[in-house]
């Protein structure tokens, strides 16, 4: 029997609603508080079991309109790379601070995108990050934390 | 009311966001082009620009961008038969047939007058409607605002989704569900967090936006393969033509451009309706209106059937404005996170915002009017060159989306887990995306929840846990009866078309 990707996503939110219902009933209450008309247990229960009833009923409903996406068609490669980048780019960003890892970032992404213009990726990393950064912290006051400028003594 | 549009026009006509208007009209009409990248991505990707300026400035610099972003809808929607946002999408209908007759020019300044007037005429209505609704909803007690957000999220199901109610519907309970993590307002327990520190405040609104909306789309663009590039090479190449408006045409104007703007802002009050309903109702209104001879010219360039969804978008922008600076609650998406953004700068919207903020209330009012004055004398005489600046590589585009959406929440939050948790539901999103979940719904509930529980809370308290407060006053009993017709309509559709 093959489940239309609808119906498995609508299955996967039945599961999460059950989980979210089941923590629901787990959360800490005072006790004081256990028998009062409204705890902090009370709108997510009424959340579980509504999301419960609507993933059931999508599941059990016929559906109207199938929805078909071509797998053929969808470029995973590229959306693998830029999710690993940014995930790089997540895990580095408080290390080596703001300006070099999203500059790399920002460079990394146009290279996997397939870009290949050396000269204009560079550009539009290091030089726009900086730029960027002067318009943040310079003209706009907005505190951008980045231990290696400071480091170097280039941000204060 | 004159002390408040005076208190306004000095907010408004200050240097510093005369300038964010320009600012916000020119970035929104250039990512409203974009086909896929609606306001609600441009609105996001201002936020981090926002946290270095006052409340009025950043709220009047992100009304500049959601009427940008509309007016660029509208060209993509006319040079190419591709619209940037779905509110746009039946100004193509004679839009584009205009420009395939060599009146490109002569459609993107019909939309453009059209918009001018319809934002304008509604900027009226909001200014007349907004104090006076303002004073009416003092009298809302929390039933009333409980069974309205509940109106608000089902109409947005209904509307937002053809025929997707259910899953805009479980789209709700999901963005619920995500804002009940974190500590409960009233008791402080900590809820859903797995003992994870970093989720106890909660889960930050910007993050939301920006992995549904602003992330979500550019992987799905990379993901589909699409390159917003190509449309707008697309642009350059086009013959423009003329942008003159002849006499007949003006006149044909004259007499679409009030009733649209009337049916456009009404429908834009409504919640969860919008620019997309109030488009494609002022040319089907449009339509039943003009004689049989103006009836034939429909789908094939005519005046009318270009200036009324173009208006009636328009109107409705400024009408979504008034549950939102009326009642606090949003009417659309886009208006959700305009609220959030709010919230962020520690401002509540609702009945009092006209008292205790009203230099907030008004400035946003008077610079709808500016806005639309900057969205014609700025926009219309630059679209080719703004097109040729569109022509930006999918390949710089996207990398570019991304750095906004992660500096938006670093800026935020200087955590890393912040930027994978956005990178995980973004991920999510995508895939949701895919299979037509719809995610304004999720915004709206995400933005609505803490309210929506605060606001329950107290109603069941006053009953003493009875739901008779859902129809013990006639006002919560009637937005009730609204919200039953709404799903019973639902209901009937579906097995109507089964049948």
């Amino acid at each position: 029997m093959r489940i239309s990707p609808t119906k498995f996503i609508s299955l996967l939110f039945l599961v999460l609603s059950v989980f979210y219902l089941y923590t629901a009933y787990n959360i800490q209450v005072f006790a004081f508080d256990e028998n009062a008309p409204f705890n902090a247990r009370t709108f997510p229960i009424y959340l579980g079991w509504a999301g419960i009833i609507l993933s059931s009923l999508k599941i059990i409903l016929p559906e109207k309109i199938t929805i078909e996406v071509n797998h053929k068609h969808l470029d995973y490669k590229s959306i693998i790379y830029l999710i690993i980048i940014s995930l790089i780019y997540a895990a580095v960003i408080l290390k080596i601070g703001y300006f070099i890892s999203t500059s790399l970032f920002l460079f990394a992404s146009y290279y996997f995108l397939g870009e290949r213009r050396w000269g204009l990726m560079f550009i539009l990393s290091f030089p726009f990050v900086a730029a960027f950064m002067y318009l943040l912290h310079g003209l706009l006051n907005i505190y951008l934390r980045d231990p290696f400028l400071k480091y170097i003594g280039v941000m204060g | 009311m004159i002390e408040g549009i005076l208190i306004g026009l000095s907010t408004a006509l200050s240097l510093t966001n005369i300038l964010m208007v320009m600012v916000g009209c020119f970035a929104g009409t250039i990512i409203g082009m974009l086909p896929g990248l609606g306001p609600m991505t441009a609105i996001a990707l201002m936020i981090p620009i926002t946290y270095g300026f006052d409340p009025s400035t950043g709220l009047i610099l992100m009304a500049g961008v959601y009427y940008g972003a509309v007016f660029g809808g509208s060209t993509s929607s006319i040079l190419l038969n591709a619209p940037g946002i779905p509110g746009t999408v039946a100004t193509a209908f004679d839009g584009y047939p205009m420009a395939q007759q060599g009146k490109a020019g002569k459609a993107l300044a019909i939309a453009a007058y059209s918009s001018f007037a319809g934002g304008t005429i509604s900027a009226i209505f909001l200014l007349v409607a907004a104090p006076s609704l303002s004073k009416v909803s003092l009298a809302f007690r929390s039933p009333d605002y409980f069974a309205l957000m509940i109106l608000g999220l089902t109409a947005i199901s209904a509307f937002s989704s053809k025929g997707q109610f259910l899953k805009a519907m479980m789209m709700v309970v999901l963005g619920l569900m995500l804002a009940t993590v974190g500590q409960d307002s009233l008791s402080d327990i900590t809820r859903f967090t797995f003992n994870n520190m970093n989720l106890t405040d909660g889960i930050s609104f910007v993050l939301i936006v920006m992995a549904t909306f602003a992330m979500s789309e550019a992987l799905t663009i990379i993901f589909r393969g699409k390159d917003p590039n190509r449309a707008a090479k697309q642009i350059s190449l086009t013959e423009l033509g003329s942008i003159k408006v002849n006499k007949e045409e003006t006149i044909k104007m004259a007499k679409t451009i009030p009733r649209s703007s009337i049916l456009g802002f009404l429908i834009g009050v409504l919640p969860g309706a919008g620019a997309t309903i109030a488009s494609f109702l002022a040319y089907g209104m449009e339509r039943n209106y003009v004689n049989e001879e103006e009836k034939q010219k429909f789908g094939k360039g005519s005046v009318h059937g270009l200036s009324a969804p173009e208006t009636a978008n328009n109107a409705a922008c400024s009408g979504s404005f008034v549950p939102l600076l009326t009642l606090g609650i949003p009417g659309s998406g886009t208006t959700a996170v305009m609220l959030g953004a709010l919230l962020g700068f520690g401002i509540q919207p609702g009945p009092r915002l006209y008292q205790t903020n009203p230099e907030i209330f008004w400035s946003v009012i008077m610079s709808m009017y500016i806005g639309m004055v900057v969205l014609l004398i700025l926009n219309l005489p630059l679209i080719p060159y703004i097109a040729r600046i569109l022509a930006v590589p999918r390949n710089y585009l996207i990398p570019l989306i991304l750095f906004f959406s992660v500096t938006g929440i670093y800026l935020m939050s200087f955590n890393n887990f912040d930027i994978f948790l956005m990178i995980g539901i973004a991920v999510v999103a995508t895939f949701l995306r895919l299979y037509d979940f719809p995610m304004p719904p999720l915004i709206l509930a995400f933005v609505l929840g803490g309210l929506m529980e605060e606001t329950l809370r107290r109603s069941l308290l006053i009953s003493d846990g009875s739901p008779n407060f859902l129809w013990d006053r006639p006002i919560t009993l009637i937005i009730l009866l609204i919200t039953i017709t709404i799903v019973g309509w639902q209901i009937f559709s579906t097995f109507r078309k089964k049948s």
